[in-house]
């Protein structure tokens, strides 16, 4: 007790006694995620507004050996700023300022509470011929928090995961020092990590295990003034992968996704492939819309695919950025409970990844919702086995549960990777990486956190 | 098997149609050039159930229906000869889309137990239940609405047409459950299917349907003294199924005249009216579809129209935006007459 109590103290001393808290209703909300991970309460929460005051907690911390967790939005779903082993939560949303936007060289630099509805709305305001990839999360998830995912947005299908966006990192380390990422760290310009060793590579999809990331420097894309969207409709899964060869190839589209739900009934038994249109002119959409028509024309002559009618309302529905449709749906069996395994897999095995969200969802008996995002020019796709459940129903959320295993499983047997995955899907992953691979990452995790304080529990390797 | 083939039969007389002096019904369409020695030729295929080049171009309009004066159905011919030949004007999965959206879900009632007459049938456009609910023109009305009652009607465009007539009877059935003598029909499309269409197969219907027109126009009568004549020019997008049923055409022109708006005479209008183009997206036809919606709008605004009056929501939809970017306004029928009355509109 009397060394919570130092604790406490020596956190107020950083932070203020406003910003500092050891209350159970405190603790309650920070326990937990919407998804399925088991609920763990940390000992303390701790609202930092400088790097400086994230410098000296982790300092504190790693004195102390007291476990640390970083934490943005909370809305990973999958557990991963759930504090396992107790300790601090370090909840940085404090830290939300807007720092810097270089028009020219197309970058930002934000603190790491800035959230992605922010963002955006700030470059509305102050830049609105500006923007970034905006991920379809809650607009109260942070900018950072999907950036340390490996998040994905609506402009991945161009230029790659959000995360490839990065042109800059302030971190602290769990050890306290202060670390600069890239050309900040030797020029005042956030330009780019490139022409220097790629540190970013240490902080990013480590989700908080290797240190505590403040500030970002983000890319900025040019923002069109019109945006339009087609919907190609299959019912083969199996024609998935060419026409998303086929669309990429024409490189017309800004934002591909794909889409597959049971209900309501205009959309059982089809799969949605979305193409998000934008150009400067309606000439430019026309044309941009043109070329992608003609190129799937192959399965439009053959009638295994064509272009959905859509009405005003489902049109307005999609182009919302972030989509709110994903909310609606998280909730569709009522009681608060949403779980979806996101591997990343190679764009071909669509079809093989389909197949078992319908296999798993038909064991369990329970709905699905399936959204897909196309990484790069059909690099790769994030696949989601979406999992609406009713936390309230204990039968429901066990099978949930039961499908979501079986999930992860699945979806490294086709030969992807689990996405922001929970910490047994991290287990699961390890035990099928690479050894050497493994030994890595166990080695910069101990050089970078000797005293193992770092977000424990995640990426651990036993 | 299913109970539609084996009960309705088209009403189809092959010999008047053979005897035709005009074959209007194919050389008069809009989307096809076709003379008459081809029409006769095409028809005759048709008739005996061959394949033709017809079945597989009509972009299904249903404008044949109303060219043919002689009381035949060869739009109806064409669409079941589609269907047993296989020959789908649209993509699979876009063909599964219609079939999947009428089926009732959870939120669709099976019956309006405190439903009164005048009663009106709302198809599946609740967008329009509060200016029904909420406007002194409609006050007196009750509202059914729903999966349960939809027309099912416009399987004409998606080649299976035998599933109208498997499910029209059952829809029928829910509405008469009501023991309603008569039913106002908001879409054309839902008269011209408890019409036309039922009376080309003997389907009974237990209830008189009435046009949404007819009911506009008798209400905007009583009312006359309040309306202020609206003085503006419209162009009047006529819909598909208004083709089915084109004895109810004239009371366009009679509401149109009673609120004080001018007609314009166009090219593209009554007989000669373009589709929208949505039916033609469906089928992939994005050359034509553009080309058309193009013509269409030209032409309203080569004659000067304010706005462009619709009736069918879907129509609406498809064209709205179009003509709004040559500052044409679109704006429903009803919409229009509360204009002229003074009252809130739904959908501007």
């Amino acid at each position: 007790m009397i060394e919570m109590n130092t604790i406490y103290k020596s956190l107020v001393e950083i932070v203020d006694e406003e910003y500092v808290s050891n209350r159970k209703e405190d603790l309650y909300i920070y326990s937990q995620d919407p998804g399925m991970m088991e609920p763990h309460e940390p000992e303390y929460v701790v609202m930092p507004r400088t790097t400086e005051e994230v410098e000296k907690i982790a300092k504190l911390a790693n004195d102390k050996k007291i476990p640390i967790v970083p934490v943005g939005g909370s809305l990973s779903l999958s557990g991963l700023v759930i504090p396992h082993h107790g300790g601090i939560v370090v909840d940085l949303k404090r830290m939300d300022q807007v720092l810097e936007v270089n028009e020219k060289s197309r970058y930002v630099i934000i603190e790491a509470g800035v959230t992605t509805g922010k963002l955006k709305a700030y470059l509305e305001k102050n830049h609105p011929d500006l923007r970034f990839s905006i991920p379809d999360a809650p607009p109260s998830a942070t900018v950072v928090g999907n950036i340390v995912i490996h998040g994905q947005g609506r402009l991945t299908q161009q230029y790659g995961f959000n995360s490839d966006m990065v042109t800059g990192l302030e971190v602290v380390l769990p050890t306290g020092e202060v670390c600069k990422i890239g050309s900040g760290s030797v020029s005042p310009y956030w330009f780019s990590l490139a022409p220097l060793p790629d540190l970013a590579g240490l902080f990013l999809g480590w989700f908080g295990t290797t240190g505590i990331i403040t500030k970002l420097g983000l890319k900025l894309y040019p923002k069109k003034k019109i945006r339009d969207i087609e919907v190609f409709v299959v019912e083969d899964p199996n024609l998935v992968p060419d026409v998303i060869n086929r669309v990429t190839h024409t490189e017309m589209a800004e934002d591909i996704f794909i889409g597959a739900q049971p209900y309501p009934p205009v959309f059982k038994d089809i799969i949605m492939i979305g193409m998000l249109l934008t150009g400067d002119s309606e000439d430019e959409i026309e044309f941009k819309r043109k070329m992608i028509w003609d190129a799937l024309r192959i399965h439009i002559d053959s009638k295994e695919g064509g272009f959905m009618m859509m009405t005003p309302s489902i049109k307005q529905d999609l182009l919302e950025m972030p989509t709110s449709s994903t909310t609606r749906f998280a909730d569709v069996m009522k009681g608060g409970g949403f779980e979806y395994c996101g591997p990343i897999i190679p764009v071909e095995k669509f079809p093989e990844a389909f197949q078992k969200l319908l296999e798993i969802t038909t064991k369990y008996g329970i709905t699905y919702g399936n959204a897909c995002r196309i990484i790069g020019r059909s690099h790769c796709m994030m696949f989601s086995f979406g999992y609406p459940f009713n936390r309230a129903d204990p039968e429901n959320v066990e099978r949930t549960k039961s499908a979501l295993h079986d999930t992860n499983v699945a979806s490294l047997d086709i030969g992807g990777v689990p996405w922001k995955p929970e910490v047994p899907a991290q287990k699961m992953i390890m035990e099928k990486m690479d050894k050497n691979t493994l030994e890595l990452m166990n080695r910069i995790k101990k050089v970078l956190d000797p005293n193992g304080i770092m977000n424990p529990g995640n990426w651990e390797v036993e | 098997m299913k109970r539609g083939k084996l009960m309705f039969e088209l009403k189809f007389d092959e010999e008047k149609c053979l005897a035709c002096p005009t074959f209007d019904c194919l050389v008069k369409c809009l989307y096809m050039d076709i003379d008459r020695d081809i029409a006769k030729t095409e028809m005759k295929k048709i008739i005996s159930g061959e394949d033709s080049f017809v079945l597989h171009q009509c972009t299904t309009c249903y404008s044949c229906e109303e060219y043919c004066e002689r009381g035949n159905h060869p739009f109806y011919l064409i669409t079941d000869l589609q269907e047993k030949k296989g020959i789908l004007p649209m993509p699979k999965p876009l063909k599964t889309q219609f079939i999947n959206i009428p089926v009732p879900t959870r939120r669709d009632i099976p019956q309006f137990w405190a439903a009164e007459e005048p009663v009106i049938s709302l198809c599946i456009f609740p967008e329009y239940i509060n200016v029904i609910n909420e406007s002194k023109l409609f006050e007196e009305l009750s509202i059914i609405i729903g999966r349960y009652f939809f027309c099912q009607l416009m399987y004409l465009h998606s080649g299976n047409p035998s599933l109208i007539r498997e499910r029209l009877p059952g829809i029928i059935e829910n509405i008469a459950k009501h023991n309603f003598k008569e039913v106002i029909f908001f879409h054309d499309e839902c008269y011209s299917t408890f019409t036309s269409y039922t009376d080309a197969y003997g389907i009974k219907v237990p209830f008189k349907p009435i046009h949404f027109f007819t009911y506009l126009y008798n209400k905007l009568k009583e009312r006359k003294e309040e309306i202020k004549p609206l003085n503006k020019k419209v162009a009047y997008q006529r819909n598909c199924s208004a083709r089915l049923t084109p004895d109810r055409e004239h009371l366009i022109d009679d509401i149109f005249e009673l609120i004080g708006v001018e007609r314009v005479e166009r090219k593209f209008d009554r007989k000669n009216a373009l589709c929208c183009g949505g039916v033609i997206r469906g089928q992939q036809k994005y050359d034509l579809f553009r080309d058309v919606q193009k013509k269409n709008v030209e032409d309203m605004v080569d004659v000067g129209a304010e706005y462009c009056v619709f009736n069918c929501p879907a129509c609406f939809d498809s064209l709205s935006e179009n003509v709004s970017k040559k500052d044409i306004k679109p704006i429903m029928m009803h919409d229009l007459c509360l204009l002229a009355l003074g009252e809130k509109t739904a959908r501007k």
